[in-house]
C-alpha cells in the first residue's frame, strides 16, 4: 500500500470518502430513475415493434398481390416519382440528462389519400390498398424509431451509471475505508512508541539526578 | 432538413418510395453494408434509416449498425422484409435490456 500515514493524508481520505458515499447515493437514486423510465420504453417499444411488423406484413402481402397482377416494369414505373415527400424534424429531449431524440414529421401534402403517385386506369387496385397500407404503418415506423433510439441511448447510460455505482460501492469506497483504517492504526501505533519513550527517558532522566528507583 | 432512409431489397424498398421516403436497394448484405456507410458518413442529414432484416443477419452489417447505437443519429432500425418477421428487431430489444440491466429479465 503506497499511501503515507500522516495526518494530512487522513484528513484528505475522510473527505473524499464523504465525497464518495454521497455521489454513489446519487448515483444510484440516477440508475433507479433510468431504470424505470427504461422499462416504460421497453413496454412501450415491444407493443411498437409488433405492430409495425404486423402491419407491414400485411402491406408487403397486398403488394406481392399487386405485383403478381402487374408487370414489374408496370409497377416500376407507377412508383418511380413519388408525389409525396417528408419533411423530418427532430429535437432533443433530456431524459435524466441523457438526449434522446424526439421526431416530428410533416407530408409535403396535408391529405393521406394524395400517396399514389399514378393514374389509377392502368394500375391494379391492390397496388391502392398496399401502399394505404404502408402509409398507415409508417407513422408507427417513425414512432418506432423514436422509441427504439431512446432505447438504446437509456441502454448506454444505465450501464454506465451501473458501472460507477459498483466501482465506487465495491472497489472505491472500500479501499478508501481500509485506507484510513491503516492510517489511523500507524498514527496510533506512533503515539503509543512516543509515549513509551517519552517514559523510558523520564525514568533515566530521574536516575541520574537523584538516583532514583522504582 | 433531416432525411429517412430505406435500405433493402429491390422490393421491399419500393413501396416506401411511394411515402416520399428515400430508397437505396441492395442486393446483398454487403452492399447494403456500404450504402449504411455512406449514409450515416454523408454530408445531408439522415436522421433515421431504416434498414431490412434480412441483411442484419449478416456479422459485418450487425456490427455497422452496432456503430450507430450510441450515437443520437442516425436512428438505425430493422423493419422486416417481404418474408416476414425474423425476430431480430425483438433481439435488438432484448440486447438492450441486457447491457442495461446486466442480465435479460424479459
Amino acid at each position: 500500500m503506497a499511501i503515507t500515514p500522516t495526518r494530512m493524508v487522513l484528513n484528505q481520505l475522510k473527505g473524499r470518502l464523504k465525497t464518495a458515499t454521497r455521489g454513489h447515493k446519487l448515483l444510484k437514486d440516477k440508475r433507479d430513475e433510468l431504470m424505470r423510465q427504461f422499462m416504460d420504453v421497453i413496454r412501450k417499444n415491444k407493443e411498437l415493434r409488433a405492430r409495425v411488423e404486423q402491419g407491414l406484413t400485411e402491406a408487403f402481402s397486398a403488394l406481392t398481390v399487386a405485383s403478381a397482377i402487374m408487370s414489374p416494369e408496370m409497377l416500376e414505373q407507377s412508383l418511380l416519382y413519388p408525389r409525396q415527400s417528408v419533411e423530418l424534424g427532430m429535437r432533443f429531449q433530456n431524459i435524466m440528462s441523457v438526449n434522446v431524440p424526439v421526431y416530428s414529421f410533416k407530408t409535403r401534402s396535408e391529405d393521406s389519400a394524395d400517396i399514389f403517385s399514378y393514374g389509377f386506369a392502368q394500375t391494379s387496385g391492390e397496388l391502392d390498398d398496399a401502399l394505404t397500407r404502408l402509409g398507415e404503418v409508417f407513422q408507427d415506423m417513425l414512432e418506432l424509431a423514436q422509441v427504439e433510439k431512446t432505447m438504446q441511448m437509456l441502454a448506454q447510460e444505465i450501464e454506465k451509471t451501473r458501472r460507477r455505482v459498483n466501482a465506487l460501492e465495491y472497489v472505491m469506497i472500500p479501499e478508501m475505508q481500509e485506507n484510513i483504517k491503516y492510517i489511523s492504526m500507524k498514527l496510533e501505533e506512533n503515539e503509543n512508541s512516543t509515549k513509551v519513550r517519552l517514559m523510558k527517558v523520564k525514568e533515566m532522566v530521574l536516575q541520574k539526578a537523584h538516583n532514583f528507583q522504582y | 432538413m433531416l432525411k429517412i432512409a430505406v435500405i433493402g431489397g429491390r422490393e421491399t424498398v419500393m413501396g416506401f418510395k411511394a411515402l416520399g421516403l428515400e430508397t437505396r436497394p441492395a442486393a446483398n448484405a454487403d452492399e447494403a453494408r456500404r450504402i449504411l456507410h455512406t449514409l450515416a458518413r454523408s454530408e445531408e442529414d439522415y436522421a433515421i434509416i431504416y434498414v431490412e432484416e434480412t441483411f442484419a443477419a449478416d456479422g459485418d452489417m450487425a456490427r455497422e449498425i452496432a456503430r450507430y447505437k450510441d450515437l443520437p443519429k442516425p436512428a438505425v432500425i430493422l423493419i422486416p422484409g417481404r418474408e416476414g418477421p425474423l425476430g431480430l428487431g425483438q433481439q435488438a430489444l432484448q440486447e438492450a435490456v441486457e447491457r442495461a440491466v446486466g442480465s435479460d429479465i424479459l
